[in-house]
C-alpha cells in the first residue's frame, strides 16, 4: 500500500526511508489509488499549469465583466497602475492572482486548484515565479505535485470547501499548496516547505466564507490577490530557516477545529459577515432574481412516481 | 467508506466558471437533455425551470447559460459556454427560463428541461449535487436516477412479465456488467421505463435488436456523458 497522505509526518518518513523527492510518493498514491500511469498524470499537470497560465493571460487581456457586474476588469488596472506600492514583483503576483480568479468569476476556463474559489492564487504564484527565477516547465509540474500533497493531507485532516471549513479551507489551502511550491522550486528541502505551509495557514486562520449574494466574486477575487501575497510571505520566512514553531500538522488540525467550530453562517450561506452587511445585502437584493413563483403549503408538486428496484 | 481524493481533485478539475454545482453540473444536465431527445435532432424550443436554491441563483452564476451549453452538446470544459444565449440563438433555438422556489420535494439544486422540436417532445428533471456530480431524477414523468457517468441504457417497454429478464439475459450476453438497474410505471400494463447503468458499451446491433423487440417503444443509449 502507498502512503496516504494524511499526515507531513508521515511524508517525511517515506521520502527519508526511500531517500526519494518530495513528490515521488504523490506520484506512487496516485498510480495506487486512480490505476493512473505516471505518464498521463505528468501530462495532465502539464495541461493543467498551460490552462492556469491561459487564465493568467486572458484575465490580463481580455474583458472581464462578470454578470453581477461586482468584477469589472480589476486585474488590467493592478497591472498597468504608474505605482508601485512595493515594486514590480509585487504588482504583477497581485495583478495576476486577480486576473485568472476573475476569469473564473465571468465564465472563463480555470483549473480548480483546489477549489473554483481558490483558482487564481496557484496560477499567480506560479507564473510570477517562472517569470522571475526563469523556473523549467519540468520543475513547476513537480511543483504541482508537492502542492497536491499538502492539499492532499488538508483535504484528509481538516478540509478543502468553504461550505465545511469556511474560506481558510479554500484560499486558505491554496495558499498553503502555493507556498510549499515556492520553496519546493527555489531548491527547499522538506523542513522549509513543511515550515511554508505551517506559517501559511497560521496566516490564514479562521477567515470565514462570506460571498456577497452568494456569487464567488466579493471578497473572493481580492482574497485570492492576499492569498498570494502571503504565499510568498510565508515562503521568504520558511526559506531563511525560521521555525513555524507549531508543527504543520498541529496547524492543519488547527484549521479544522475552527472550521467545525465556525457557524453556519459563515461558510458559503451568504448569511454572515460580509453578505449580511448593509451593502452586502442590497447587492443581493438587486443581483438576484426577484420573479420567482413561490409554491404555498398545498401546491406540492406532484409525488415522484415510485419505484421498483431489481 | 468516500471515495479517496487523487491528485486531480487538488489540481482540477479544469473547469469553466464560477462553480462547478452551477456550470459543469448544469451542463451535463443539458447534455443528457440533448441525448435523450437526440443527438442528432435538431431543437426548437426549450423551456428551462430552475428550483429552489437555483431559482435566485441562477443567472448570477450563469446556469442559464450552462444548460443551454448542454443543450448544444457542449462539454464541461467549453470555453464557449460562455455565449451559449447568442449560439443557441444562431441554432434558432427559442428559449424561456422560469424560477420556482419552495419546491420542497426537489433537490435544492434542481432544473427542469423541456425540449421539444420535430414533432418529438422530452421532459428531464436533473440536479447538480455539487462538484459536477449529476442524478438525473426524472424523464418524462418516469423516476430515473442515473448519475450518466456510466454507460446509460434507457427502454421504454410496455409493461409486461419477462422483460427486465430478458433486458439483462442479453446484455449479460454482450459481457456487459450492470451497475445499477431500476424501473419504473405508470400503471399496471401501461408503459415501463428501464433504467440501466453499465460498466461498458454495448454495440449498436444489440441495440437495433431489442429495439425490434414489440414490447419496446423507445430505447436510449448515453455513453459517458463527458465524451
Ligand atoms: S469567501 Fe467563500 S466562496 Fe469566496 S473564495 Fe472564500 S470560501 Fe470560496
Amino acid at each position: 500500500m502507498s502512503f496516504l497522505f494524511d499526515s507531513f509526518e508521515g511524508w517525511k518518513a517515506i521520502i527519508e526511508e526511500k531517500k526519494v523527492s518530495l513528490f515521488q510518493p504523490v506520484i506512487e498514491y496516485e498510480i495506487n489509488e486512480k490505476g493512473s500511469e505516471e505518464q498521463s498524470i505528468l501530462l495532465g499537470l502539464e495541461k493543467a499549469l498551460d490552462v492556469m497560465f491561459d487564465a493568467v493571460d486572458s484575465g490580463l487581456t481580455e474583458d472581464m465583466v462578470s454578470r453581477s457586474g461586482m468584477i469589472n476588469n480589476g486585474a488590467k488596472k493592478v497591472y498597468n497602475h504608474g505605482v508601485s506600492v512595493l515594486g514590480e514583483n509585487f504588482q504583477k503576483v497581485i495583478a495576476r492572482a486577480l486576473a485568472a480568479k476573475e476569469v473564473n468569476s465571468c465564465m472563463g476556463r480555470v483549473v480548480a486548484a483546489p477549489t473554483a474559489g481558490a483558482s487564481g492564487i496557484i496560477p499567480g504564484v506560479l507564473y510570477t515565479l517562472k517569470d522571475i527565477h526563469s523556473i523549467e516547465k519540468k520543475t513547476l509540474v513537480e511543483a504541482l505535485l508537492v502542492s497536491a500533497g499538502i492539499g492532499l493531507i488538508i483535504d484528509n485532516k481538516a478540509s478543502l470547501a468553504g461550505a465545511v471549513g469556511g474560506c481558510q479551507a479554500e484560499t486558505g489551502s491554496a495558499a498553503a499548496m502555493a507556498s510549499g511550491a515556492i520553496v519546493y522550486c527555489l531548491g527547499g528541502d522538506f523542513l522549509q516547505v513543511s515550515n511554508a505551509v505551517g506559517i501559511t495557514i497560521q496566516c490564514m486562520l479562521g477567515l470565514v466564507c462570506d460571498p456577497v449574494a452568494g456569487l464567488v466574486e466579493v471578497p473572493c477575487v481580492v482574497r485570492n490577490a492576499s492569498a498570494a501575497a502571503i504565499a510568498f510571505s510565508s515562503a521568504q520566512i520558511a526559506m531563511a530557516g525560521v521555525d513555524a514553531v507549531i508543527p504543520v500538522d498541529e496547524c492543519i488540525e488547527a484549521m479544522g477545529e475552527i472550521g467545525q467550530s465556525m457557524e453556519e453562517r459563515y461558510k458559503e450561506t451568504a448569511l454572515g459577515g460580509l453578505a449580511a452587511t448593509k451593502t452586502g445585502k442590497a447587492l443581493s437584493k438587486k443581483i438576484l432574481i426577484s420573479d420567482i413563483q413561490i409554491l404555498g403549503e398545498e401546491e406540492v408538486l406532484p409525488e415522484k412516481p415510485s419505484n421498483k428496484a431489481c | 467508506m468516500a471515495k479517496r481524493s487523487g491528485i486531480f481533485d487538488m489540481i482540477g478539475p479544469v473547469m469553466i466558471g464560477p462553480s462547478s454545482s452551477h456550470t459543469a453540473g448544469v451542463v451535463r444536465i443539458g447534455r443528457v437533455a440533448k441525448r435523450i431527445f437526440g443527438k442528432h435532432l435538431a431543437i426548437e424550443s426549450v423551456q428551462i425551470t430552475f428550483y429552489n436554491s437555483f431559482a435566485r441563483t441562477y443567472e448570477g452564476h450563469g446556469s442559464d447559460r450552462a444548460i443551454l451549453a448542454g443543450l448544444l452538446d457542449f462539454k464541461t470544459d467549453d470555453a464557449r459556454i460562455k455565449n451559449a444565449l447568442d449560439l443557441a440563438t444562431q441554432e434558432s433555438i427559442s428559449y424561456t427560463f422560469k424560477a420556482v422556489g419552495n419546491a420542497s420535494i426537489y433537490h435544492p439544486n434542481t432544473v427542469k428541461v423541456e425540449v421539444q422540436g420535430n414533432g418529438r417532445s422530452v421532459e428531464v428533471i436533473g440536479e447538480s449535487l455539487g462538484g459536477g456530480v449529476i442524478n438525473i431524477a426524472s424523464l418524462d414523468d418516469f423516476k430515473a436516477d442515473f448519475s450518466a457517468s456510466n454507460h446509460t441504457l434507457i427502454i421504454k417497454a410496455t409493461d409486461e412479465r419477462g422483460v427486465i429478464a430478458f433486458i439483462s439475459n442479453i446484455l449479460a450476453q454482450e459481457n456487459c456488467n450492470i451497475a445499477t438497474m431500476s424501473v419504473s410505471r405508470k400503471g399496471k400494463n401501461d408503459l415501463a421505463c428501464h433504467v440501466i447503468e453499465m460498466d461498458s458499451g454495448i454495440p449498436q446491433i444489440t441495440m437495433d435488436y431489442i429495439r425490434h423487440i414489440n414490447w419496446c417503444k423507445e430505447l436510449i443509449y448515453i455513453p459517458d456523458i463527458d465524451f
